[in-house]
């Protein structure tokens, strides 16, 4: 379903962010990508989402070339593509409701669907009870599980959350591992960056070893190695 | 329901601006307030221009013993003419009563116009060429009928009065004036209408700041790019309505003040009446200048920030 072909990005001042990088996701798999910083891991899912160019190779979602789409419909990749970030990326003056109404409003659902579907993904990553509390009211966990009920809201095929639980706790970073778990389980493809140990220990899923740009391994049932 | 969904968007960016949107609105004031003067100014220089040329014609006095039937005559070879849009006979009886009518305040001059006895004034013949330019050619085949009838009859034309070819150069003067003056107003207004597309993209650029959390968030979840760029847009739209709406409502105070001096010293035109009476042409000027200015401002000033 996602298709890296010997991808490589090399920024104006001959820095390599990624390297001849080549793998597949199929559907409905869990897969991390671990390593240091600066591995070229966020490089890496910002292709997918059409955000950087590669500077050779191509990466292809269910059979399309990423980079072919015009810029007038690369909004209709995005809705198949779900994201969640370090830095929540919340909008401030809206509640934990709106926050996830707006992302449905976006895509251009309707007032019914919205009514319907908020609560439902609100009892999801369980935060019914703080549906009308504003980010800065909720703790760093609760915020990255309305940031994760906003990227699966729209019922996308791939969620990519690039290091989710950077901000988190190990209590609040358990929490969101499970709940990407639960929805890795309902049929939604995955892919976790991250560089916390205990995470891709506890997943037990596949595994890809990044280091200066290049897949250094890549493990079926993988443990965290470098 | 997107259509909603944008212009609710626009208004809450409009409010969360308040005083950008103010300056906006102010610079869009200005630019559509010279527009309309420049619309004003054009009406009365043109109006002002062909009142001038509609005066241009040309009377010929006749001796008061001239013979009505060579007048007659006289008027139908100069209808004949091609250069001749019309021709007004005024008998000698119907001057002198537009005379006495004219002074009949007077005593002095109607008594001596009743110690004369007789009819001083002779019959006036009012000649309207198709252009300016025509009158000298009639005045010459005028001269030519005189100098023809000199041998035989007496001379019945007293004299003739034209715009003269020195008339003539003032009135094109006049006109090349007119003309620089709406070039330079135009000049003008294109310099405003560019500035205010400048700072309303500034303007714009400074809201769409604000808000780029939030463009960023709708970029991540998949939002079309004109449901982007909309509510901005709606917002610009908002800033010429106002701004038009501003504008009409100024230019009725002043029309009305400058009314009356206009009417006086340009011969006619009275800017409020006119104001008033071709309000929906202003109406569509102003305001719809305003909101083309708006939206394109901000449809200018939002893609440079949606280039992702």
């Amino acid at each position: 379903m996602i298709y890296y072909d010997r991808v490589s990005k090399v920024y104006a001042d001959n820095s390599v962010a990624l390297e001849d990088v080549s793998f597949s996701v199929e559907p409905g798999e869990f897969i991390s990508i671990v390593g240091h910083s600066g591995a070229g891991k966020t490089t890496l899912v910002k292709m997918l989402l059409a955000e950087e160019h590669p500077s050779s190779g191509a990466v292809f979602f269910e059979s399309m070339n990423v980079h072919e789409v015009p810029l007038g419909r690369i909004n209709m990749l995005r809705r198949k593509i779900g994201t969640v970030f370090q830095d929540f990326r919340l909008l401030p003056q809206k509640t934990a409701y709106e926050n996830i109404a707006f992302a449905m409003e976006a895509a251009g659902r309707d007032d019914a669907e919205i009514r319907s579907d908020v609560p439902h993904v609100l009892e999801l990553v369980d935060l019914t009870d703080k549906a009308n509390n504003f980010p800065d009211e909720m703790s760093g966990g609760e915020q990255q599980r309305v940031a994760i009920a906003r990227a699966i809201v729209n019922q996308p095929d791939v969620i990519v959350a690039d290091e989710p639980t950077g901000n988190l706790d190990p209590v609040n970073t358990f929490e969101i591992v499970q709940i990407l778990k639960k929805i890795n389980d309902l049929g939604t493809t995955i892919i976790l960056t991250t560089h916390n140990k205990g995470v891709i220990d506890a997943l037990k899923k596949r595994v890809i070893t990044m280091d200066r740009g290049r897949v250094i391994r890549d493990d079926r049932e993988g443990k965290y190695i470098l | 329901m997107t259509v909603k969904r944008i212009v609710r968007a626009g208004f809450l960016d409009f409010w969360r601006n308040g005083f950008v949107s103010l300056a906006s609105i102010l610079v869009m004031t200005v630019t559509l307030f010279v527009v309309g003067t420049t619309m004003f100014a054009g009406v009365i220089l043109t109006s002002t221009i062909s009142d001038l040329r509609d005066k241009a014609d040309m009377s010929v006095r006749f001796t008061p013993d001239a013979p009505e039937d060579q007048i007659l005559g006289l008027q139908k070879s100069i209808n004949a003419l091609p250069e001749v849009a019309s021709t007004q006979y005024v008998s000698a009886d119907d001057t002198l009563a537009a005379f006495q009518s004219r002074h009949q305040d007077n005593q002095m001059i109607l008594q001596a116009l009743d110690e004369l006895g007789t009819n001083p004034l002779g019959a006036v013949l009012d000649i309207k060429a198709k252009d300016i330019s025509q009158y000298d050619a009639i005045a010459t085949f005028l001269k030519q009928q005189q100098a023809l009838s000199t041998d035989g009859q007496a001379n019945i034309i007293d004299s003739v009065d034209y715009f003269d070819a020195q008339h003539r150069a003032a009135l094109d003067r006049l006109e090349q004036i007119t003309n620089s003056a709406q070039r330079l107003g135009l000049a003008i207004i294109l310099i405003l209408i560019f500035t205010t597309i400048a700072i309303s993209f500034s303007t714009l650029r400074l809201a769409i700041y604000t808000s780029r959390e939030e463009i960023q968030v709708m970029r991540l979840v998949g939002a079309a790019r004109f449901y982007i760029r909309a509510p901005f847009m709606v917002e610009g739209v908002l800033y010429g309505l106002i701004a038009g709406v501003i504008t009409l409502l100024l230019f009725y105070p002043l029309t009305y003040w400058l009314g009356r001096s206009t009417a006086d010293f340009f011969g006619g035109i009275n800017v409020f009446s006119y104001y008033l009476s071709h309000f929906l042409l202003f109406l569509g000027a102003i305001i719809g200048t305003g909101v083309v200015l708006g939206a394109v401002a901000s449809y200018l000033a939002v893609r440079r920030y949606l280039k992702i």
